[in-house]
């Protein structure tokens, strides 16, 4: 089986920010998969990854969790590919599955909780946990995506942002910088290469990896809005009309940050932010509201109209 | 070495209308600011270099049993690609525009390791409150109960 034909359907892990502030990346990316002809199944009966809060407390109690949904899947669904969308869901399973296969310990607290829920125990390896970005990258691919572009993103200048949790800490990633035409750490270009292959023209963007200040935004939420308004700064220097986002902390970070530093310090900075799976629901011909343009807070329609997608 | 509070007021004052002066003071701030991290931690920063640049050297020293301090290595990159870009080609069209960006690179830079310092008990390879929060639990729950 090639990769194209593994990830024609896999098993579709949303995790709780997209069933919230992320809702319009939920919609977006389901919209984008059906419009592609790619299955998403729910993970039945999932639950949280065990973000940053359970994972700063106990980071074994975080990879049971993380092994839950994918013994879910691969034992009770009989799926062999979890598709998570959220950068931090993607990194917590990428690191569960490390540690199951690295850490005796890990493993051993991991069958122990298994059992006391009742559930068989996630072995490592049983699945591949992908990003929505390797998804449609390998599933479709730049060619695929070109042939059913109907609505050209062509005159849209995008800085694609990636933010921290996607590449690092790099060991988590074995199949990324693995030469030709895998993902890279340092300078990652899946977004860059959807995104022009559906004919947006993407800006040298230097922050694309740099912290949006996510996890401090409730405790130090002046470090977080600097942070941002540095990011929205030099996306506008870069000559970019959207910032493209693949994550829902960050795309979040940016929407309410981007207004808190207007109030705070008086400064707009008038560039747009989109998921990287609105431009390209747009792209193949679906309206702004069916990816859920509507539900984000930074005012996009505007451009769109300009744009000729809306 | 200046104070983080001087260091980001000098990054505020660094004018781009001369990009290479632009570009050699904000390199020299960007050192300072590794300087800071490491001598927080107990080291003593390197005079070392890699691959041309003190700045990526600092970075490495700085990231010994500190993962998430990784977190800044394409920051600290950038830095070091714009100041090539600026001082090995100053008559390029782009060139202001490029002192104006490696401005805002070091002053991401400067946030994050600042930020960093302020919580210095760190969870794995991203930023954490739990020091504040634990702090504020035990303001409010002296008993520990």
């Amino acid at each position: 089986m090639t990769m194209k034909d593994k990830y024609k359907k896999v098993a579709y892990y949303p995790g709780c920010a997209l069933e919230g502030s992320g809702h319009s990346y939920n919609r977006s990316t389901k919209a984008v998969g059906k419009a592609l002809g790619l299955d998403l199944v729910e993970v039945k009966n999932w639950n949280c990854c065990g973000a940053m809060e359970v994972k700063n407390v106990d980071p074994k109690l975080q990879t049971y969790l993380s092994s839950r949904v994918m013994s879910i899947a691969a034992n009770e669904m009989d799926m062999d590919v979890v598709m998570a969308p959220c950068n931090g869901c993607y990194h917590n399973l990428k690191k569960a599955e490390h540690d199951l296969a690295n850490d005796d310990d890990s493993a051993a607290v991991v069958d122990r909780l298994s059992k006391k829920a009742g559930h068989k125990t996630y072995e490592s390896g049983q699945v591949e946990t992908i990003h929505a970005l390797d998804w449609i990258k390998d599933a479709i691919g730049e060619d695929g995506l070109r042939e059913r572009v109907k609505n050209s993103l062509e005159g849209i200048k995008v800085a694609n942002y990636y933010g921290c949790m996607y590449t690092r800490p790099r060991h988590i990633f074995p199949e990324k910088d693995q030469g030709n035409g895998s993902e890279s750490t340092s300078k990652p270009h899946f977004m860059d290469d959807l995104l022009a292959a559906a004919g947006a023209e993407n800006v040298d963007f230097p922050l694309k990896t740099a912290c949006c200040g996510g996890a401090h935004t409730l405790s130090d939420s002046d470090t977080s809005t600097k942070l941002v308004l540095n990011i929205l700064r030099a996306a506008k220097l870069s000559g970019a009309d959207v910032i493209a986002t693949e994550c829902p902390t960050c795309h979040t970070g940016l929407e309410m940050h981007q207004i808190r530093a207007e109030k705070k310090y008086g400064e707009k900075v008038d560039v747009k932010i989109l998921y990287f799976t609105q431009l390209l629901g747009m792209a193949l011909g679906l309206k702004p509201r069916k990816v859920g343009v509507h539900e984000n807070i930074s005012k996009s329609m505007p451009l769109l109209k300009e744009k000729g997608l809306a | 070495m200046r104070t983080l509070a001087d260091l980001e007021q000098a990054i505020e004052a660094v004018r781009t209308d001369d990009p290479v002066l632009a570009a050699n003071e904000l390199l020299a701030i960007g050192e300072e600011v590794f300087e800071h991290w490491i001598t927080a931690k107990g080291g003593t920063p390197t005079d070392d270099s890699r691959e041309g640049f003190r700045l990526l050297a600092l970075h490495r020293q700085g990231t010994k049993g500190e993962p998430s301090f990784n977190a800044c290595r394409e920051t600290g990159r950038e830095l070091a690609y714009y100041y090539n870009l600026i001082t090995l080609d100053p008559g390029a069209v782009e060139t202001t525009d490029r002192a104006a960006m490696m401005k805002m690179i070091s002053s991401h830079l400067y946030l994050f390791i600042s930020g960093k310092l302020q919580v210095a008990a760190l969870g794995d390879f991203c930023c954490s409150s739990k020091p504040i929060r634990t702090a504020d639990a035990q303001l409010q729950d002296p008993e520990g109960a």
